[in-house]
């Protein structure tokens, strides 16, 4: 048994294809949305990770995301609003064999499942969380979501939202999230790219995946999502200057308040540009990538923020368990009800 | 004081007396002393005779300070034995226990055999040359003098609370030797005092042949719990989130991991809910627990289990509420919420111990019936059931009935897999991750019968409500037949479920001693009940539903079997007395 389901498709058999990962039930998402995208990418990179479907489990909450799971054929489970990352810490923790995954959205994970969000990431609980991030209520028609922007104006805000929006990847880190990420629905090879990291990545991986509603938040990630990326969009690569903008004019370098801001390149020089380092353990660097910009209007980074490695929820002691579990037998149990004082009429 | 009275039980359990207990404290850990309201008590009821209930009256009352005395003394049985710490009814004492006057001198206590003992300075006597004890430690080694006293007037052995002190202790000499100096002298004290209340001596009570040992329902649940995961060969998965008094399982469970249990204190009841049910998909006997207000909260959860016929047992701890409530203190107010507190229609099997050995089977039962019928079971068990202890005859393991997972293996239609495809049962296959082949996606979406696609059909849904609650009709066809004990002429039933038991079954020992017949019966499965259940309760002219709520099996039982049944109902946080009871029979018979 190998961790996370890592293993040769039943000892070196056919294989595997991306037909193998499609369930052929009926896709029911609006025309043009962006969950197709990021379905295609990952039916297509699930192969490549050479995890067979039977050892693959996709769980869900609620939410046009939440459909996400009968679309691929793996093991899977449409469960409850917000509960998905507990869900799966229950099978993730009892069977280190297999490869878990939680669909979901920003209403889901951000609003009524915040709590299990937050404590899948401390714990580290081996499961890969892709949060579909579109800003919007798509599925009961349009409210204000937790990641809407402040004076948002939808069927239950008509004057406008009053709320403060979370930045879904500061939250991640905040909860000693060990990996952190964010991609583009239809930033193919991107979105693959990064997924791939996050299934390489031995605890709880946490990518949010920018994910146009064409029906009820249409353009919201326009700034960055328009064809190579446009002006704002920054691709972080490790070990790499921080460097974006069709001519890479514009620069990351340290802010006077600890953070990090944008510069101009050639007023700043390349040599005080911030490098990228995804593997630091203190996450002040990841934390201030993430707080570059508040919303997907300025200069948003994409890619892997922060890839760390610290213990795996569960892992150390399920080995031991089973191991146990497998060699008590009834007679241990008599002699467990027997333990302490006893007495014979 | 509870920790005395666990010693005095062992100690009982041990020379072979029959017994049953209720312990009875505050909800603040540490409630304000010396006010009735944080007066922790703990009463034990002990006989060389068969014992059901842990008693109305005491007949001996142990009271270390003036509120212990004004928080009990009107339980105690007329001409009864009260032992007080005289040390301790201080004016200061007095006035915070809302006397104005010492009631050990004012007449209030005229009417009971009254022993005052300066239990503290008697304890401070005995332990004062004892080094490194500090002054707080020694004072508080007076509830082991109390022991030490009553372990005497009820011939109780020194010899094993001595050992127990021993393991206790050992880290920690001298308060080891300063509760050994207190115990010693209680016992002395009675032993040698001209003072001396009488030594009873109570013969061992002629049991059942066996093996026998004292058990509360927690630790009978928790080892329930475990040897259905042997049996079953299903590693035993329990998530819950820290609530009185429920929490007392996670920490049973939380040591074994020698059988392989893993336990997951969650973040919040949903999760621990979600958790459990999600190592169920995996192939765990996934169990979480709680006690009412956690119920609220996993009601999704038990739904989304009801849907995806997946094994789950969720152990409800019932305690008085509504919200909040009272959290120490006892209730069987959770029935009607456990059979139908979830939105739509959500059947599923619902069953009750009846007595704290009881509960031992009752887990085994629902690991039965969770892994058979492929789905969620409600255990009922109460705050009193769970604290309370009693005398076991050990079961026989090897005799434990076969839970047997039967795992989907291959295709169950031509080269087909149909996770919606019913076995004669009505359940539907356990194919886990890992399997080759039989991928398949559940979920809270109603799903086509058979292929287990997502139907929005109409007709199919309606055929899934139906195929859904004709599981537990075969259920019922499984399940034993309602005992009853019934006399000769009997022309009243009382029927109970759950901790009533023992209750009932004393307070229809009482009417009989007078001659009247009547009939008892105990239901331990409320969803389905068993199938001679109409029958039995329209062979008798009365029924009589004693309960603690405010009738919830009564309503059943007149709404399902159209019998004009009569309730005997009480919320005071504590079991129903036999007196209460008796009382309630001759009432109800036209006799009271």
């Amino acid at each position: 048994m190998s961790e996370n389901g890592h293993e040769s498709n039943g000892g070196g058999a056919a294989t595997l294809t991306k037909a193998d990962f499609q369930s052929g039930q009926e896709t029911r998402w609006c025309p043009g949305c962006g969950d197709y995208a990021i379905l295609n990418s990952v039916q297509t990179l699930m192969p490549e990770l050479g995890v067979p479907p039977h050892k693959t489990v996709f769980i869900s909450g609620i939410g046009c995301a939440g459909r996400f799971v009968y679309y691929m054929d793996t093991y899977g489970m449409h469960g409850i609003h917000g509960r998905a990352p507990a869900l799966a810490t229950g099978i993730a923790t009892s069977r280190e064999d297999l490869s878990v995954w939680v669909v979901t959205g920003d209403g889901d994970s951000l609003s009524i499942g915040g709590n299990h969000l937050i404590h899948a990431l401390r714990r580290n609980v081996p499961i890969k969380i892709l949060l579909f991030n579109n800003q919007i209520y798509g599925l009961t028609k349009g409210q204000y979501s937790p990641t809407s922007e402040t004076g948002k104006v939808t069927k239950s805000t008509p004057f406008g939202s009053e709320d403060h929006p979370f930045n879904p990847l500061a939250l991640a880190l905040g909860a000693d999230a060990s990996f952190v990420a964010r991609t583009i629905d239809v930033e193919k090879q991107h979105v693959r790219d990064t997924l791939r990291a996050a299934a390489e990545h031995p605890g709880a991986a946490f990518v949010e995946i920018y994910q146009n509603c064409n029906v009820f938040n249409d353009g919201a990630f326009d700034a960055v999502r328009g064809k190579g990326g446009g002006p704002n969009q920054i691709r972080l690569e490790h070990g790499q200057p921080i460097r974006f903008g069709e001519d890479l004019e514009k620069g990351v370098v340290p802010s006077r308040g600890g953070g990090l801001e944008v510069v101009d390149v050639a007023e700043a020089g390349e040599r005080g540009l911030v490098v990228h380092d995804a593997h630091v353990a203190d996450p002040s660097h990841a934390t201030a990538l993430a707080r570059l910009t508040e919303s997907p209007n300025g200069p948003t980074p994409i890619g892997v923020f922060r890839d760390v490695e610290r213990a795996v929820y569960g892992h150390e002691r399920q080995g031991e368990l089973e191991a146990a579990h497998a060699g008590a037998s009834l007679a241990e149990v008599d002699e467990l009800l027997r333990d302490g004082d006893t007495w014979v009429v | 004081m509870q920790l005395v009275g666990d010693r005095f039980t062992a100690a009982t359990a041990h020379v072979g007396n029959d017994l049953s207990t209720l312990p009875d404290f505050p909800a603040e850990i540490r409630a304000p002393a010396g006010t009735p309201g944080g007066v922790s008590a703990f009463q034990i009821h002990f006989a060389s005779r068969d014992i059901l209930t842990p008693g109305d009256h005491p007949n001996t009352l142990v009271a270390m300070n003036p509120a212990a005395v004004k928080a009990h003394l009107a339980s105690l049985q007329a001409g009864g034995t009260l032992i007080v710490n005289e040390d301790a009814f201080t004016d200061a004492n007095l006035r915070k226990a809302g006397y104005e006057s010492n009631p050990l001198d004012d007449g209030s206590v005229d009417d009971y055999q009254v022993y005052k003992v300066p239990m503290t300075t008697l304890t401070t006597r005995a332990t004062d040359e004892i080094e490194g004890l500090k002054p707080a430690e020694a004072q508080r080694t007076k509830n082991l003098f109390a022991l030490g006293l009553i372990s005497w007037m009820y011939g109780r052995p020194k010899k094993e609370t001595i050992a127990w002190l021993e393991t206790k202790f050992a880290k920690r000499p001298a308060i080891l030797a300063g509760n050994i100096a207190a115990f010693k002298a209680g016992y002395n004290f009675g032993d040698t005092t001209e003072i001396a209340v009488t030594q009873v001596e109570v013969a061992p009570a002629p049991l059942e042949p066996g093996e026998y040992r004292n058990i509360n329902g927690a630790n009978a649940l928790a080892m329930g719990l475990i040897a259905a995961s042997v049996r079953s060969g299903l590693q035993l998965f329990f998530a819950s989130y820290p609530i009185t008094p429920a929490s007392e399982l996670l920490h049973h469970l939380a040591r074994h991991n020698r059988f392989g249990v893993r336990t997951v204190q969650a973040e919040d009841e949903l999760a621990a809910a979600n958790m459990a049910l999600g190592a169920s998909f995996g192939g765990k006997l996934g169990v979480t627990a709680t006690s009412g207000p956690g119920m609220d909260l996993k009601a999704e959860t038990i739904a989304l289990a009801v849907a995806t016929e997946l094994p789950l047992i969720v152990i409800d701890v019932q305690r008085a509420g509504p919200s909040t409530g009272l959290p120490t203190k006892t209730e069987q107010a959770d029935l009607l919420m456990a059979i139908h507190g979830r939105h739509g229609e959500s059947p599923l099997p619902v069953i009750a111990p009846s007595t704290p050995a009881g509960c031992f089977d009752a887990a085994v039962e629902a690991a039965w019936i969770a892994v058979r019928y492929r789905t969620p079971v409600i255990l009922l068990a109460d705050t009193f059931l769970v604290n309370s202890s009693e005398p076991w005859r050990l079961p026989d393991v090897g005799a434990l009935p076969e839970i047997d997972p039967d795992f989907a293996e291959g295709p169950n239609a031509g080269d087909e897999f149909l996770p919606y495809l019913r076995d004669n049962r009505g359940a539907r296959p356990w194919a886990i991750p890992g399997t080759p082949g039989l991928q398949h996606r559940l979920g809270g979406l109603e799903k086509e019968h058979g292929s287990g696609k997502v139907s929005y059909s109409a007709s199919n849904h309606a055929l899934m409500t139906k195929l859904r609650a004709e599981k537990l009709e075969k259920l019922a066809e499984e399940l034993p037949p309602l005992e009853v004990n019934a006399d000769e002429g009997a022309e009243l039933l009382i029927l109970g479920w759950g901790s009533t038991y023992g209750v009932i079954g004393a307070a229809a020992r009482r009417v009989r001693n007078r001659g009247i017949p009547v009939a008892t019966a105990q239901l331990r499965h409320l969803e389905p009940m068993p199938t001679n259940t109409g029958e039995v309760v329209r062979s008798f002219g009365k029924v009589l539903v004693p309960e603690v709520n405010t009738g919830q099996l009564l309503s059943l039982v007149r709404d399902k079997f159209l019998v004009d049944a009569v309730g005997y109902n009480k919320v005071e946080g504590l079991p129903i007395l036999a007196e209460e009871l008796e009382q309630a029979i001759l009432d109800t018979l036209g006799e009271g």
